[in-house]
């Protein structure tokens, strides 16, 4: 899976979580860019993320996740892509 | 919404939350509004965003209290002047095992784990006392599931100082409680966690993450069992399952295979799994679930069927039996309208997907679950929960009798030439009295349930009817009516208001049971409030009509009580007044009204 294809599914991800089809992320994006992404959405956020590409982000890697590029390097090593 | 009807995808639901809420509260005006505390002794965000869904899917408008983080005690016990405002119509407790907050050593000796038993019961009971204090509404309590690790291994239940046998114990005490009081219910998380996998359910990052007390993927089934509860309590449940017999209670297509050839029974593995299906259906039926036939099939056939010396149900354990070679839909709205209730209290059963769809499609309001194949029916229609029991009432335990006595009292009705000798000759008998503590539930549930015959659509809970009973400004009256061919219970309820001037009386509740309608027995009602306004002086009654959805039946009904209309709202609700004449003769002349 290439970077795009993940940046892709994270967008509809994002979408459907958010309830706002006009979102689209990047390397960069944190929760201050998302009006609606506290701290209690972030869990629902990652439970959906884990499950589109079939992966669990262990306590460590949540903790520690600054940005959507960090989450995208993430799911690139676990999916050995 | 298709989406929410069990069995359904959690994962769905947990991402597209915001999406089908947005769509849910479209119709949301029409539903029954809601007041519900969430008192929570972990994270309770996730759980109201998801508990929301299934009650406006199940009817229901909730607003909500959420306590803040683990705040549950404190937010019961102490002066809490924003709950207070908030005057919730229920209150829900989520505590988990997380929430006890001492197990016994192993050091211990039974005298100290039995006192550090009392100690952790006692901390719910005060605060259930309290709230049922404060609050007079009713009360749901998570009963506490099994940790997910052991101590003590396999003898962690046998041991006193092990932690399966301290929360068993600590359970069984909830239990007892909810045994010796009314209005408070168990929600039991401990069944819950173990049908979904108390290793994933328990999985500890979600604890320490965020303080969930259950992973996030087991949210929605939980919230749904929850969900089940509350819609109960308010008077939401299913009445009556509706049948297909081919491939659904029996393997194998009666008309062409015969009777006799029929896999049911202890012969073949299918013809146990149906045999079983048919025993899970049979316990419904005891419990006060309807049971109907609807199948495409030549009546005959579908009577020899239900005739297998092998199955579990007879033709006499259902109500109706349609097997003829009608659309399903149709067969399903005449189901509802010979039993006199409503489409939205039927639940549908059929193996065949097409018929579900037709059935749902056109019969707005039935719920035709995806049963799965035949050895997933009773799970798919167990946690379906569409029956979930809040008390078991004699009502429920007669209903069947009850409502296949009414078909056979209209099949008689046609025999007579004039209905007040047929009215007669059912030979009925009233008790029309105040309430009574014995059918204090009985008849909350009515106030909860009743949709048609019902002038005002005030809903109560069991606590404020026994406040009215209580209360020497209003006159209560309920109404039980038997025949000769059963009893029918408690079927009409009364609430009236004195007015500060002690001459008028407001009636803030009028309803009835539609399974009596046409019996004279709403005369016989205005007969015994009549007596009780003489009684204390009052002269005047003014009754209210409220329009929903659902009551246009008794939209002239003050007018054939003879009272007078005096004003119409632009809403069509409507306001009337009787002068009780000095001549005033008993209305009722065919029902024999015991004191």
């Amino acid at each position: 899976m290439s970077r795009d294809e993940v940046y892709e599914r994270l967008n509809e991800v994002f979408r459907d979580v958010f309830d706002d089809e006009s979102i689209t992320v990047n390397d960069a994006t944190t929760s201050d860019d998302i009006e609606d992404w506290d701290s209690l959405e972030h869990i629902n956020l990652i439970a959906a993320v884990e499950q589109e590409f079939g992966i669990k982000f262990n306590m460590g890697q949540v903790v520690t996740m600054k940005n959507v590029g960090e989450m995208a390097d993430i799911i690139l090593a676990q999916t050995g892509a | 919404m298709k989406e929410l009807e069990y069995p359904f995808d959690s994962e769905y639901i947990l991402k597209k939350s915001k999406k089908l809420k947005r769509e849910l509260m479209e119709g949301a005006d029409r539903l029954l509004p809601k007041k519900i505390a969430v008192l929570g002794g972990s994270t309770t965000h996730d759980i109201i965003r998801i508990l929301e869904l299934f009650l406006l899917h199940q009817g229901i408008c909730p607003s909500f209290y959420e306590s803040e983080y683990a705040q549950y005690w404190q937010d019961a016990m102490f002066e809490n002047p924003a709950l207070e405002r908030f005057a919730p119509d229920l209150i829900y407790i989520h505590t988990s095992n997380r929430n006890i907050t001492a197990y016994p050593a192993v050091s211990d000796g039974e005298a100290a784990v039995d006192a550090l038993l009392d100690e952790q019961y006692e901390h719910f009971r005060v605060m259930w006392e309290k709230l049922e204090q404060t609050y007079h509404c009713p009360v749901i309590q998570n009963n506490f599931e099994y940790p997910f690790y052991r101590i003590l291994g396999n003898q962690e239940a046998v041991f006193r100082q092990g932690r399966i046998g301290f929360i068993n114990r600590l359970n069984e005490k909830f239990y007892q409680y909810a045994r010796t009081h009314g209005n408070f219910y168990i929600h039991d998380i401990n069944y819950i966690s173990a049908a979904y996998g108390l290793d994933r359910w328990a999985d500890p990052f979600y604890w320490h993450m965020y303080k969930y007390a259950m992973c996030m993927q087991a949210i929605p089934e939980f919230a749904y069992n929850l969900s089940n509860i509350i819609k109960a309590v308010f008077g939401k449940n299913k009445k009556a399952l509706v049948l297909d017999l081919d491939n659904t209670l029996w393997g194998g297509v009666v008309g062409d295979d015969g009777p006799e050839n029929l896999e049911i029974g202890q012969e073949t593995s299918m013809g146990q799994v149906y045999a079983e299906f048919q025993s899970y259906l049979k316990a419904q039926k005891d419990i006060g679930v309807m049971l109907n036939v609807n199948s495409k099939n030549d009546y005959e056939n579908a009577v020899a069927g239900l005739n297998h010396p092998e199955g579990v149900l007879r033709p006499e354990d259902f109500i109706l039996i349609k097997a003829n070679w009608e659309p399903k839909s149709r067969n399903t709205e005449e189901i509802a309208a010979e039993m006199n209730i409503l489409p939205d209290s039927l639940v549908f059963v059929d193996d065949n997907p097409a018929e579900r769809e037709i059935v749902s499609a056109q019969v707005p309001g039935v719920t035709a679950p995806d049963i799965g194949t035949p050895e997933q029916y009773i799970r798919v229609l167990d946690h379906g929960g569409y029956f979930e029991v809040v008390g078991l009432s004699e009502d429920d335990k007669k209903r069947s009798e009850m409502y296949r006595a009414n078909i056979e009292r209209k099949r008689q009705q046609q025999r007579f030439g004039d209905y007040r000798e047929y009215l007669l000759s059912l030979e009925m008998t009233a008790q029309i009295a105040p309430f009574a503590p014995v059918y204090m539930a009985r008849i909350a549930q009515l106030t909860n349930k009743s949709n048609q015959f019902n002038l005002t659509t005030r809903r109560y809970t069991q606590s404020e009817i026994e406040g009215f009973a209580a209360d020497d400004g209003y006159i209560t009256r309920y109404g039980k009516l038997t025949d000769k061919f059963g009893d029918n219970g408690v079927v009409s309820v009364v609430i009236g208001r004195k007015d500060a001037d002690g001459r008028t009386l407001h009636l803030e509740l009028w309803l009835m049971s539609c399974r009596v309608l046409k019996r004279d027995m709403e005369y016989a009602m205005l007969d015994s409030i009549v007596q009780a306004c003489r009684g204390c002086g009052i002269g005047t009654i003014m009754g209210y009509y409220y329009p929903t959805a659902k009551n246009g039946m008794v939209r002239e009904f003050y007018a054939d009580m003879g009272f007078t209309r005096l004003e119409e709202g632009e809403d069509g609700s409507t306001v009337w007044r009787f002068d009780i004449p000095q001549d005033y003769e008993n209305r009722n002349t065919v029902i024999r009204v015991a004191p």
